[in-house]
Parts: C-alpha cells; sequence; structure tokens
C-alpha cells in the first residue's frame, strides 16, 4: 500500500513535470516562430496555435497574451484593411487571458488595438478610441509602473502625436529613455514577453 | 498488479507519441467560400492549424482515441466534429455557418443621415455640426447642408422634399419637442432652441422613419442626449452679441452628474455696428437658462432630467407694402419651459425598456399695428379694411405633455421586436384681438392623442435585413384614427456598398391655426417610396437616392370672407427627385469636404393654391458644399460652405368674395451664399493647461449676395416688395473658455 502511494506520488510528478515541460517547448518554439513571423498567414497561423495551447491548458495567460500578440501584428500591416474586425479577434483573445489574469502586458494590447482602431480616422475617433487607449496605458502602468513595453507604447503615440498637440521627438525622447532604461534592468520570468527593446532603442536613435 | 497497470499506463503514455494521425482538409462558407484563418484543434489539445486562404489545413495529431475537433472563426458558428484518430489519414471538409455580426451587417439607410460619434454609419458627427461655416452651432443649418433639405431662409424649420417646414418634427430622447424654435417673427427665420453640444447623436430622416415616431409627413429630427460628461468643467462664453456660463459636475464614481448654465444675447451693440435694415424699436434680448442632471442606474441603465426655460424680447418697423408712407411695427414677447425626463433600463433575457415624459408650455405675446413716419399709429376706415387687418394683438399658449414607452427585445445576434405606446396631452389657446373693431376672438382646443406601436428587425443574413413596423394614432380633436404601415429593406452588394428601400404611410394631424376654426378635418397623409445606395468606407461617403412621395388629404382652405375661413381636405400633391451627397477625408490630408446635390419635382394643390402648382419653399435644384480645414501648427481651423439653390415660384392670391384667384406668379433669382468661419485653440496640446480658450468668428454671406426669398403683394396687387434677410451678412466673434481637470494624463505623468 505504502509503495503503490509512492508510485501514484511518483507518476503525478512525473506526468506533471512531462505536461510542464511539453507545455514549456511548444511555448518556446512558438515564441521564437513568433519572432521570426514575416507573412499574415504565418501571424495568423501562430495566434491559432497559441490559443489551441491556451485551450488545452486553461490556467495559462500567456498563450493568450501571445495570441492577441500575434493578431496585434496581424492589425499593424498595411495589408490589414478592416482594422476593426480584426480588433475584435485581438478583443476575443484578450478577453480569454482576462479570464485568467488582468495585468500590464494585457493592457499593453489593449493600447496598440485601440490605437489601431484610432488611426482609422484619427480626428472622428480620437475623443473615442484615442481617449481609451491612453486609458489603458494609465491603468496597465497603474499595475506595473517599471513595464518598458507601456513606457515604449507611450513614446510612440507622443512620436506620432503632431508636436503641437503635445506630441514629437522632444515629448517622446525622456519616454524612450525610460523604456530602454527599463529593458536593461528587466529580469522576465521564462515565457514573459521580452519584444520591444530593439524598436525603442531605434526610437531613442529617431529622437536624438 | 498494480504495479503493472502503472507500467502499462506509463508506456501507453510514451507509445502515444509515436502513433501519429495526419488530418487534413478545407474549411468553407455556406457559399462554398473559403474561410481563411479558421482554427482547427483538437480539442483539449496542443494539436491543430490555421486555414489558409484557400481554407485549407493540415496536422498531425499524436493522440488516439474518440476526439473533439473544434473549427472556430470570429465570424462563424463554431463547429464541433467527433472524430476518431486511428493513425489513418483523415480528410475532412467542413462547412461553417457565418454568424450574424454588428460589424459585418447591413445597416437600413434608405432616408436617413445619422450624425454621431459612436454610431457606425454616421454621416456627421456633433464637432461637424458646430465647424459646418454658416450654421454657427445650429444644428439645423448645419442639417441644411445634406441633400433633401431646401435653403429656406424666410422661415424656420427644414423643409424635406417637397414638404412644408411643419412636416419635419423633432425629438428629443423619443419625446416630440412642440416648439423646437425661438418664436419667429415673420419672414426672418430663428435658430433651434438647443445646443448641438448636448447630444451624442442625430438621425436626420429625410422620409421612410420608423413606427416609433409620427405626426411628421416628411421628415423627423432625432436627437440623443448624452449620458454623463467626461469630466467636470465650468465654461464662459463672451461675445459682443452675448455672454454665458455654465458648469458640467461629474461625481467621483463617474456616475452620476450634474449640470447648468446661463445665458444672455442682446444684439443692441451689433446692431449698432451692423445695420439692420428693419428698425429695431425694441433690441431682441434673449435669456436662457438650462438644468440638468443624469444617473446611471445598477443595471447600467440611465436617468436623465433636462429642463431649459428660455425669455425673449424684441419689436422692429418694417415698410408696409400698402402704403410707402407707413410702417408696420411688430412686436414679440416669449416665454418657453421644456422638461424631459427619460429612463433607459436594461432587463432580464435581453429585454431593454425606454420610458420618456416630457412637458413643455411656450407663451407668446405678439402686437402689430400700422404707423406713420413719424412712429405713431394708425387708425384706418372700414374701406380700407385689410389695413385694420394688420393692427392686432395675439396671446397663444401652447402645452404638451407627453409619455412614452418602448421595450425592446433581442432575438439572436442583431434581430429584434420592438414595440410601445405614447400619450399626448395638448392644449392651445389663443386670443386674438383686432384692434380696430375692439373685438376679442378666443380660440381654444385640447388634444388627446394616442399612439401604439410595434417593429422587428429581422437579419436574414449579414447580408440582408429588412425593418417591418406598424402604428396606430388616434387624436380625439378630430376624432380620427389612422393606420400607418412602414417597411424597409437592406441588401449588402459588397463589403463596403448595399442598396436600401424603404416604404411607409405617414399622417399629420392639422396645424393649430386650422384646429381653431374647424375639428371637422382628418389627418393629411403621404406615402414614400425610396431608393438608396450607399458605398462607405471610414473616410468617404458616396450615396445616391431616388424618391417618390405622393400627398393626400392635404388641408385646403374654403374663404367665407376676408376675415374667416374653415378647412377640409380635399388637397394633394407630389414629390419625386434624385439626391446624391459625397464625403471625402482621404483625397487631401487635414481636409474634409462634402458635397450634396437635390433634384426635386413637386406640385401640391393646398390652402389657397388654385390648382396644382410647385409650393413656394421648393427649389428644382439645390446643391452645397462645405468644406474643413485645420492647420495644426497654427492650431486653428478654418471652414467654408456655399449653397445655390435655383430660384423658387411666388405666387399672389386676391380673394375675390369666397375664392382665391392667381394675380401674378413668377420665380426668384437664384440664391447663393457663401460662408465662412474659423477657429483658434491656443492650448491645444498643452500639457499644463488648466484653462481652454477658443476663439470662433465666422461672416456668413461674405460677397454680400442679395438674397430674395419671395415677395409680399400689396392688397391690389399692384406693388410687390423683396423678401430679404434683415442684413446682408452676419458676423460673428466670441471666446469660450473652459476650466477643467483631466486627471488621466497625471498618473503616467507622475512615472517619468
Amino acid at each position: 500500500m505504502r509503495y503503490s502511494f509512492l508510485f501514484l506520488a511518483l507518476l503525478t510528478a512525473f506526468t506533471a513535470a512531462a505536461q510542464s515541460d511539453k507545455y514549456t517547448q511548444a511555448m518556446q518554439k512558438n515564441i521564437a516562430l513568433l519572432d521570426s513571423a514575416k507573412t499574415i498567414d504565418q501571424l495568423q497561423s501562430l495566434a491559432g496555435t497559441f490559443e489551441r495551447i491556451g485551450d488545452a491548458e486553461k490556467t495559462q495567460w500567456l498563450p493568450y497574451y501571445y495570441a492577441a500578440l500575434a493578431q496585434t501584428f496581424v492589425g499593424w500591416a498595411p495589408e490589414t484593411k478592416d482594422k476593426d474586425a480584426n480588433a475584435q479577434k485581438i478583443d476575443a483573445y484578450l478577453s480569454k487571458a482576462e479570464a485568467i489574469t488582468k495585468n500590464a502586458e494585457l493592457y499593453a494590447i489593449e493600447q496598440m488595438k485601440l490605437t489601431q482602431q484610432m488611426l482609422v480616422d484619427p480626428q472622428g475617433r480620437w475623443m473615442s478610441y484615442g481617449q481609451q487607449a491612453s486609458a489603458a496605458l494609465t491603468k496597465g502602468l497603474a499595475d506595473d509602473p517599471s513595464n518598458p513595453r507601456l513606457y515604449y507604447l507611450k513614446g510612440m503615440t507622443t512620436f506620432n502625436t503632431p508636436a503641437q498637440f503635445g506630441g514629437g521627438k522632444d515629448n517622446a525622447k525622456p519616454l524612450f529613455e525610460k523604456s530602454v532604461a527599463l529593458y536593461k534592468a528587466a529580469q522576465p520570468k521564462p515565457l514573459y514577453p521580452t519584444w520591444g527593446r530593439k524598436e525603442a532603442e531605434d526610437m531613442l536613435a529617431k529622437c536624438q | 498488479m498494480k504495479n503493472i497497470t502503472f507500467l502499462t499506463a506509463l508506456l501507453l503514455l510514451t507509445v502515444g507519441l509515436w502513433a501519429q494521425t495526419p488530418i487534413s482538409g478545407t474549411v468553407k462558407d455556406g457559399k462554398g467560400h473559403p474561410v481563411r484563418g479558421a482554427s482547427v484543434t483538437i480539442k483539449d489539445s496542443y494539436d491543430g492549424a490555421t486555414t489558409d486562404s484557400l481554407g485549407n489545413f493540415h496536422f498531425s495529431a499524436a493522440d488516439k482515441g474518440n476526439f473533439i475537433l473544434l473549427i472556430t472563426n470570429i465570424a462563424y458558428t463554431t463547429v464541433e466534429l467527433p472524430v476518431s484518430l486511428t493513425g489513418s489519414p483523415l480528410e475532412l471538409r467542413i462547412v461553417m455557418k457565418e454568424q450574424l455580426s454588428e460589424l459585418r451587417a447591413v445597416t437600413i439607410t434608405a432616408g436617413s443621415f445619422t450624425a454621431g460619434d459612436a454610431k457606425r454609419g454616421a454621416v456627421l458627427s456633433s464637432l461637424d455640426i458646430a465647424t459646418t461655416a454658416g450654421s454657427n452651432a445650429d444644428i439645423t443649418a448645419a442639417l441644411k447642408t445634406l441633400p433633401g433639405a431646401q435653403q429656406v431662409g424666410e422661415q424656420e424649420g427644414l423643409f424635406v422634399r417637397g414638404g412644408a417646414g411643419y412636416e419635419t418634427k423633432q425629438y428629443i430622447d423619443g419625446t416630440l419637442v412642440n416648439n423646437p424654435y425661438f418664436s419667429s417673427v415673420p419672414d426672418i427665420a430663428s435658430r433651434g432652441r438647443f445646443s448641438p453640444f448636448l447630444f451624442k447623436g442625430t438621425v436626420f430622416s429625410t422620409g421612410g422613419y420608423s413606427a416609433l415616431y409620427g405626426q411628421a409627413l416628411s421628415s423627423v429630427v432625432l436627437l440623443e442626449s448624452i449620458d454623463l460628461p467626461e469630466k467636470s468643467e465650468v465654461d464662459a462664453s463672451i461675445s459682443p452679441l452675448l455672454a454665458g456660463i455654465g458648469t458640467q459636475q461629474l461625481s467621483k464614481d463617474k456616475k452620476s452628474s450634474w449640470g447648468g448654465s446661463y445665458n444672455y444675447v442682446n444684439v443692441d451693440l451689433y446692431f449698432h455696428a451692423v445695420k439692420q435694415v428693419p428698425d429695431y424699436f425694441r433690441t431682441p434680448q434673449f435669456h436662457n437658462g438650462d438644468f440638468n442632471f443624469r444617473f446611471k442606474t445598477k443595471n447600467g441603465g440611465m436617468i436623465k432630467y433636462y429642463t431649459t426655460f428660455a425669455y425673449n424680447d424684441l419689436g422692429l418697423r418694417r415698410q408696409d407694402y400698402d402704403s410707402l408712407n407707413m410702417k408696420d411695427a411688430f412686436s414679440l414677447t416669449n416665454h418657453n419651459w421644456y422638461n424631459n425626463l427619460s429612463w433607459r433600463e436594461y432587463l432580464n433575457n435581453g429585454w431593454k425598456m425606454d420610458l420618456g415624459a416630457s412637458y413643455s408650455t411656450n407663451l407668446d405675446n405678439i402686437g402689430q399695428q400700422v404707423q406713420n413716419a413719424s412712429n405713431v399709429k394708425i387708425a384706418f376706415p372700414d374701406t380700407v379694411f385689410w389695413m385694420n387687418s394688420k393692427t392686432f394683438n395675439v396671446d397663444q399658449r401652447q402645452d404638451l405633455s407627453q409619455i412614452k414607452a418602448v421595450f425592446d427585445k433581442k432575438l439572436g445576434a442583431l434581430s429584434a421586436i420592438r414595440f410601445g405606446t405614447e400619450y399626448w396631452y395638448a392644449f392651445n389657446n389663443q386670443k386674438y384681438r383686432s384692434q380696430a373693431y375692439s373685438i376679442d376672438t378666443f380660440y381654444k382646443f385640447h388634444d388627446n392623442f394616442n399612439a401604439v406601436f410595434a417593429e422587428s428587425d429581422i437579419y436574414l443574413t449579414n447580408e440582408l435585413a429588412a425593418k417591418v413596423g406598424l402604428r396606430y394614432e388616434h387624436s380625439t380633436v378630430i376624432n380620427r384614427s389612422d393606420l400607418a404601415p412602414r417597411a424597409s429593406l437592406a441588401y449588402k452588394t459588397g463589403q463596403y456598398s448595399q442598396f436600401s428601400f424603404a416604404y411607409g404611410i405617414f399622417y399629420q394631424k392639422p396645424e393649430n391655426n386650422q384646429l381653431f376654426y374647424t375639428t371637422n378635418i382628418g389627418f393629411t397623409k403621404a406615402t414614400h417610396y425610396i431608393l438608396n445606395y450607399q458605398k462607405m468606407t471610414h473616410e468617404r461617403i458616396f450615396r445616391v437616392e431616388a424618391y417618390y412621395k405622393k400627398y393626400e388629404d392635404l388641408i385646403k382652405t374654403i374663404p367665407i370672407n376676408y376675415f374667416y375661413s374653415t378647412f377640409n381636405n380635399s388637397g394633394n400633391g407630389y414629390a419625386k427627385g434624385v439626391e446624391f451627397f459625397w464625403r471625402d477625408k482621404k483625397t487631401i490630408r487635414n481636409f474634409d469636404y462634402w458635397v450634396s446635390y437635390s433634384y426635386l419635382d413637386t406640385k401640391r394643390n393646398y390652402l389657397n393654391f388654385t390648382e396644382s402648382m410647385t409650393p413656394n419653399f421648393a427649389a428644382t435644384h439645390t446643391a452645397s458644399i462645405v468644406m474643413k480645414r485645420f492647420f495644426t501648427k497654427l492650431k486653428s481651423g478654418v471652414n467654408v460652405t456655399y449653397s445655390y439653390a435655383t430660384g423658387r415660384p411666388f405666387y399672389n392670391f386676391f380673394l375675390d368674395g369666397n375664392k382665391y384667384d392667381l394675380t401674378a406668379s413668377g420665380k426668384t433669382k437664384d440664391y447663393n451664399s457663401l460662408n465662412l468661419s474659423a477657429e483658434y485653440v491656443p492650448q491645444l496640446g498643452s500639457k499644463t493647461a488648466k484653462s481652454w480658450l477658443v476663439l470662433f468668428a465666422s461672416v456668413s454671406n461674405v460677397l454680400g449676395y442679395n438674397a430674395v426669398y419671395g415677395y409680399n403683394f400689396s392688397y391690389s396687387g399692384q406693388y410687390r416688395q423683396e423678401i430679404n434677410p434683415p442684413a446682408k451678412r452676419f458676423y460673428f466673434i466670441g471666446c469660450f473658455l473652459s476650466w477643467g481637470i483631466d486627471r488621466s494624463q497625471d498618473a503616467i505623468d507622475n512615472n517619468l
């Protein structure tokens, strides 16, 4: 009896390890694929893969986060004409992730999604989508005041806003500086997002 | 034994990794088009694939046994397919059913222009209304730049598709507004009472509107008030013409707000600087106060109350058109109080309830007398009775109380049924004093008006939708009932393009000044047929609309003598036309323009017309071009509007005993108007600004074109006088200030 208990314990540990190992490997592999993905079909396919992992795991928010991120990359592509329809897809992934947790990284996705929708018609949509996007940043920073990606996104919004409206190079520069400093100091947990450092450094160079 | 079971289990687990089942196939929609980006998954596993642009997918499943294959795509209903994985390849053909989605579905656009910030399919935003040159933030003036509306400058109101101004009604949050415009002087149009900034959405329906509304033969303007302000603020406005102060206070939990404002308009200074044709002996003055409160209910519903009180007074002398030595002195005092209470609530099981109540009272004290060159009142002998009829006093009151309830239930994703009822109690009275004969005549009537209506939105697919409605109305003053069917259909022909068709029967009670004389008359009636094609992307809109409208039972005047007439429903008429609208924000950066064109062919036999004639408010061709350009570097915007209309007919009818004779007719010259406005926002983009300043300036009819809206004829018909605006140009400069603190930025800045 005692043996069988030991066995059971061992087996559970083994399968759990195998399971988590399978998860880690699948995630690592697909995150690497996401980093090198170039076409919309590749991104779309990766979004699907991450969603499958999330649906199978049920308690992990990161697969859904990456699914939403891949879909956000689809949204930035000029070939994606209907940004609202794409935003609906991002939302579907985000809401699955948010059912598990709500954190700064998810707010960053939300901000990008809203920005994509705002850019469809900046003058007409600034009041609605633009305000919501900046609210997403505020909430994200309240959750994690040292998130480098949020500073990068805030920097991008500022950079792309005309100087007359409080944007421009000079106003964006301190944000990119802060972002780059935070990237340098960041020690992300395994599988946690790391993207944006190079982009932030490039933008900082543009502001010099 | 137990050990062996565990070992077997372990073994199986490992073996499973090698025996893979290849799965491939295609995913298509009901019409056989490939579905791109559908996710095909073995439920609860990592195995799966996403379809490519041809709908193809393939992957290998690691596990063996019976599983569920899940096929998902946001625009389609999820498919669950039981599969048995044995190691031998599976080839699948999957058909997905498209889901109804608000984003993709067709919307019914025939006959209606939607303006609003949140609304899908909006043609104009609230800010567009305020920044349309020539509108000076008057909703009606901005809507006149859209197709279907006439450029009528001598009367207020929207004259839509061959319809008179009173055939267009305004509704705020579902209930009718009895006196939407400031009381006016004959031959001079007045502004609307309501600022465009009160509303988050405006629908301008030029025909074929929903069964939820009635008592407008031609058109309705549906105004939806804003829920909660974005922040607390205090506003002030200063101009040589007006001064005002107001506040909006949003509670800390952002669930309730209250606000109020007061404005005073006095044009004395302005009239000294810009000469007016009429001689104003009482300078126009307006006092206007309003108050509101709004709060969110527990279930996300909303209760809103809005009230406004207005007082205005003016007096002016103009040339009498029977004698060049005499003047007609007209004076007007008006009190108006308007109240609107609405409650929107979300109930269980997809039910929504909209309750509305409103009360308004309007009091006019009007006087007119004929004066000599020294502004002294003249009395006339009975032989010139037409001169005596120009000296009178009218005191009139119009009260309207209403309640309305609408229940709405969602059926499926987009389809819905809606039904409800409304009750109006109207009280109108008038005291008419003939100065010459010292006779007071009293007129009054009460009306209990009741309507019951039902409507259904039916979405068959994302491409095809219908709206079918029926409305029953009963009015006690005329003791008549009517039944008005409405129907519309929309079909999507492409991603951005669609056709819509609308049909409806519309009834309207006779006007107050007719009901004062007789209540033995019935509803007037119009039947609309509208066909619309629209292509709309985010930055460009193209619309063409053709319509036919049939008028029946229009009111005819049956004269008994010079002072007294009765009325019947023997009139009729038609209107038909084609309209174009084009808006483009894309071609030139920071430049937004729209062009409207309306062709109208209309005739009617009503009131004192001697036969079927084109009414004097109808121009055959009307066009407007509106341009807006914002210069970010200069922090300012410039707006230009040009409107054009061909000449309108004018007539003179002479009352010969008990019948009218047409003694003169013709056409006015074409109408042109070029309007300019500019705004300057110096604090634009300033992060530290606690106060905001907007400088606004506008000039209407910059080129000084002499507009002739029609003619007034002398009694003999020998002399005619042009109807012109009181001054060629109208200038406005103003400074608008607001103090409000938007704290959303602080949290981020503090972290820098």
